[in-house]
């Protein structure tokens, strides 16, 4: 029945006591960090989706916050005219490593957490497909991030006087990255800038690694891993968002990897892939980094379509007008998102016909967006509407996320295109969408399912102050600059005359920008008296639909006592108000639950990325030693595998007690 | 079945095992990114014909040779999946150290190869057909040291005495997935990069 690394508790009488289980012995004859009394280690051994999704989540909201930070200093910066707060060069590292942080850092971890954490409850499994792999891509993660922003680091201690750069790049004074989050080429060749973007290259291409193993899992979860009953299209909205976004990852993310490769080369072996001199054509690196970028647009925006499609029905007391059709346009968009990337480079000179093509093709998307608007109003349409604090945010960005899809709608038209290219009028479109659209749907995802995660309750209504700081806010901050791009105000420039009519608008959007900061401090506020709250939250404290709610809150680390079996759409509503054959079932489970062990190799295989995107990254600007680094990283990461391999899977049985609801 | 595997069984879906999955699915994602080097080096090919004419380079007969010894060697790639199944421990080794010792034949093939291109004066930065082919093959050739490394390793497992059909075919399976995608890309690239030259 068993194996040699697994341990039975036959005794259920010691069932939940985890402290009471011996530790496995894996493979290898070494003891596995399993029911540690050490919350550090526990922490960073661990496998479990709930676990890892709050690491995420923490880790993205620092990173919102560092991101926020650039973002005001560039606004101070651009307050007045000719203002001379920081230095061109300094404004460049801030407006790359802005759009960097936001995207890679902030958005994608903050839906990454809400996948790692939703999706395994939402389908009835006891976790992710690998939970290894898992914790691997969290570790990746962190790697990435640091490898990315080390140029701060390095530039500290340059101001300092404590480090000087020496070797090829050595002069051009930037470890940062400071070409723009795009890097167009050739300003990203070794002529014109330094190792700030050689960390930018290593740093995504270990960010990279981590969303796509990240993905594959999730991709196997969705479609392997459901509870009996589950089918495809029972699947919760929020699901089925998480599958769409975890294809595009893997297919989209190639392009940029084989990209950053290249560049890597052209930079490091004087290879031509994108050198003029040497007959390589820089349009290619664009051609290339779009057809990941613009993917990567409903990478980041779906989920958040998906977060709006749990929230709108619960609390309108609806099922989800149209829930067939709504999943369908996920796919569409999400299909055809691979088909417009050239709507990026329309003042490239494409020809008639392509451009043509990409203009129809990107009026298209909107059909399939305007879908999901129509099924959210829908949705709310006769519905007994309660206006609780994920609604409050869940209407926000249905409202707000039609803003930026208008002024997207008129990117479409390539002739009004050639007038917006690199004005300000495009930072307003896709703050829209990142702002009045991602991160508003993400602050709803926080009100809903915070309580499931930590099992307390909001208490108090700073919710609605975070909602009028963050949509007024951000309404000032952005409205003025569809303005100030029909005026002519180029984005990436540090500072502007006066006498262009710019002034106030630009006073005016600074202004909106402390609002919207403002907005975003008290949601950290009002968290931490969500951690801090006596209120439990209890099992479902909306009164929800979905099967996460089904379990207790914060959910155990078997996520179910029993795997349950499902038979309706909406499958918790269906067995709080449904008839009796739309009940949730359940799965005799009395062999016990199978846990896997914890295990430190995802994080050892991981932790080998930072001395090898160092390493690499060093080597240009002449660190002594900097290759023996990254040959060290690469033994690491070898040796992580290897160990991870041998190791074997391990794991354990619970026995837990039936829950009583 | 052990513990273990039923926990690595999905409760429902598809009828392939995760492990599986996870293997095709990183398969789909390594189309586009061969997809991508492999359309770089016939755009560049197609914008500068004339920049460097490969065929006074290309050995037909050494790359045939060596493309005719990566085909047999996912033959006996082949072979040793159907011994894991059955069991035959004896036959898997035998066929593993076959398609190991093919591997590194290729592999040798492609280092002489380049050694050779190099002396004759195409190099990394030789315009974009020395960058494009280099990269292109070599991340080829990378995926293949990659593969053997894995096949030398599972040949240790198995000696070890913990490596069972009923628990590891599925092992040896996905490792056989791995092999026979990139013996497929070398025939795309075999065609589309080296025959095609001649053809033209």
């Amino acid at each position: 029945m068993s194996t040699t690394n697994t341990t039975e508790v036959i005794n259920p009488s010691v069932h939940n006591d985890l402290a009471e289980l011996k530790p496995e012995i894996s493979d290898l004859g070494l003891r596995r960090p399993d029911h540690s009394k050490n919350v550090f280690i526990d922490w960073m051994t661990t496998v479990d989706h709930k676990k890892i999704g709050l690491m995420y989540g923490a880790m993205a909201l620092f990173f919102l916050l560092v991101g926020g930070l650039e973002a005001l200093i560039i606004r101070t910066q651009l307050a007045v005219p000719e203002n001379d707060l920081i230095s061109a060069q300094r404004y460049n590292q801030l407006f790359t490593m802005h759009g960097t942080t936001m995207i890679f850092l902030a958005i994608m971890p903050l839906n990454a957490a809400f996948f790692n954490f939703l999706v395994p409850l939402q389908i009835g499994a006891r976790d992710v497909a690998f939970p290894r792999i898992n914790a691997f891509s969290l570790w990746a993660f962190v790697a990435g991030a640091l490898v990315i922003n080390f140029g701060w680091i390095l530039q500290a201690l340059e101001m300092f006087g404590l480090f000087t750069a020496s070797g090829a790049t050595a002069g051009k004074n930037d470890f940062v990255p400071a070409m723009g989050w795009f890097g167009y080429a050739p300003i990203t060749s070794t002529e014109f800038t330094g190792a700030g973007t050689d960390f930018w290259i290593m740093g995504l291409q270990i960010l990279g690694v981590a969303s796509l193993s990240a993905s594959l899992n999730f991709i196997v979860t969705i479609i392997n891993m459901r509870a009996p009953g589950m089918k495809m299209m029972r699947l919760p909205v929020f699901t089925w968002m998480t599958l769409i976004v975890s294809l595009l990852i893997i297919f989209a993310f190639p392009a940029i990897t084989v990209a950053l490769i290249q560049l890597m080369f052209d930079r490091v072996f004087g290879t031509n892939f994108f050198s003029v001199a040497g007959g390589g054509q820089p349009i290619l690196w664009q051609h290339l980094f779009w057809i990941f970028g613009h993917p990567e647009v409903y990478i980041l925006v779906l989920p958040a379509m998906g977060i709006v499609s749990e929230v709108l029905p619960t609390f309108a007391r609806k099922p989800l007008f149209g829930y067939a059709i709504v999943v369908f346009s996920g796919a569409v968009i999400g299909f055809l998102g691979f088909a417009v990337w050239s709507h990026h480079m329309f003042t490239t000179g494409l020809g008639k016909i392509a451009t043509a093509a990409f203009s129809l093709l990107t009026m298209a998307i909107a059909v399939p967006t305007g879908v999901k608007i129509f099924n959210w109003v829908g949705t709310l349409w006769g519905g007994h509407i309660r206006f609780h604090a994920p609604m409050i945010f869940a209407v926000g960005f249905v409202w707000m996320f039609m803003m930026g899809g208008f002024s997207g709608i008129m990117h479409s038209s390539a002739p009004a295109d050639a007038q917006q290219q690199d004005s300000y009028f495009v930072i307003a479109h896709f703050h829209y969408v990142a702002i009045g659209g991602i991160l508003l749907a993400i602050i709803s995802g926080i009100y809903y399912w915070l309580p499931k995660m930590i099992g307390k309750m909001w208490q108090g209504n700073l919710n609605i102050w975070v909602g009028i700081f963050t949509v007024v806010g951000l309404n000032i901050t952005f409205f003025p600059m569809h303005f100030l791009g029909l005026l002519g105000q180029p984005r990436r420039t540090h500072t502007y005359l006066a006498g262009f009519g710019w002034e106030s608008y630009n006073m005016v959007c600074t202004i909106g920008s402390y609002i919207l900061a403002f907005g975003v401090v008290l949601l950290l506020v009002d968290m931490i008296r969500c951690f801090r709250s006596k209120k439990l939250a209890g099992n479902d404290p909306w009164d929800a639909r979905t099967l996460e709610w089904a379990t207790s809150s914060p959910p155990k680390v078997y996520n179910f006592a029993a795997t349950p079996v499902i038979n309706a759409r909406d499958a918790y509503w269906a067995d709080k108000y449904g008839p009796e054959n739309r009940k949730l079932g359940e799965v005799d489970e009395s062999h016990g639950i199978h846990m896997p062990s914890q295990s430190w190799m995802p994080m050892v295989a991981s932790a080998g990325f930072i001395p090898l995107g160092l390493g690499l990254s060093l080597m240009q600007a002449g660190v002594p030693y900097a290759g023996y680094a990254a040959i060290l990283g690469l033994v690491i990461i070898a040796l992580g595998i290897s160990l991870w391999a041998l190791e074997g899977p391990g794991g354990y049985h619970l026995h837990p007690k039936k829950e009583t609801n | 079945m052990s513990q273990t595997e039923s926990h690595d069984d999905g409760h429902h879906g598809l009828m392939v095992k995760n492990k599986k999955l996870l293997m095709w699915l990183f398969l789909g994602s390594d189309c586009m990114f061969f997809g991508t080097l492999i359309s770089t080096h016939l755009i560049y090919r197609k914008l500068y014909p004339e920049e460097f004419n490969p065929t006074q380079l290309f050995s037909l007969e050494l790359t045939s040779f060596s493309t005719f010894i990566l085909l047999m060697s996912s033959f006996l790639m082949a072979l040793s999946v159907s011994a894991m199944h059955k069991g035959e421990m004896k036959s898997f080794r035998r066929n593993v150290v076959g398609v190991i010792f093919f591997g590194l034949i290729f592999l040798g093939c492609q280092v002489y190869e380049f050694a050779h291109f190099y002396h004759e004066g195409l190099t990394l930065d030789t315009g974009t057909f020395g960058s494009t082919f280099y990269l292109m093959t070599g991340t080829h050739g990378v995926h293949v040291a990659v593969g053997v490394f894995w096949l030398i390793s599972m040949l240790f497992y198995s000696q070890s005495g913990k490596m069972e059909a009923h628990k590891n075919a599925i092992d040896v399976e996905i490792a056989g997935l791995y092999w026979h995608f990139v013996d497929i890309v070398w025939i795309v690239i075999f065609t589309v990069v080296y025959l095609i030259e001649f053809i033209v």
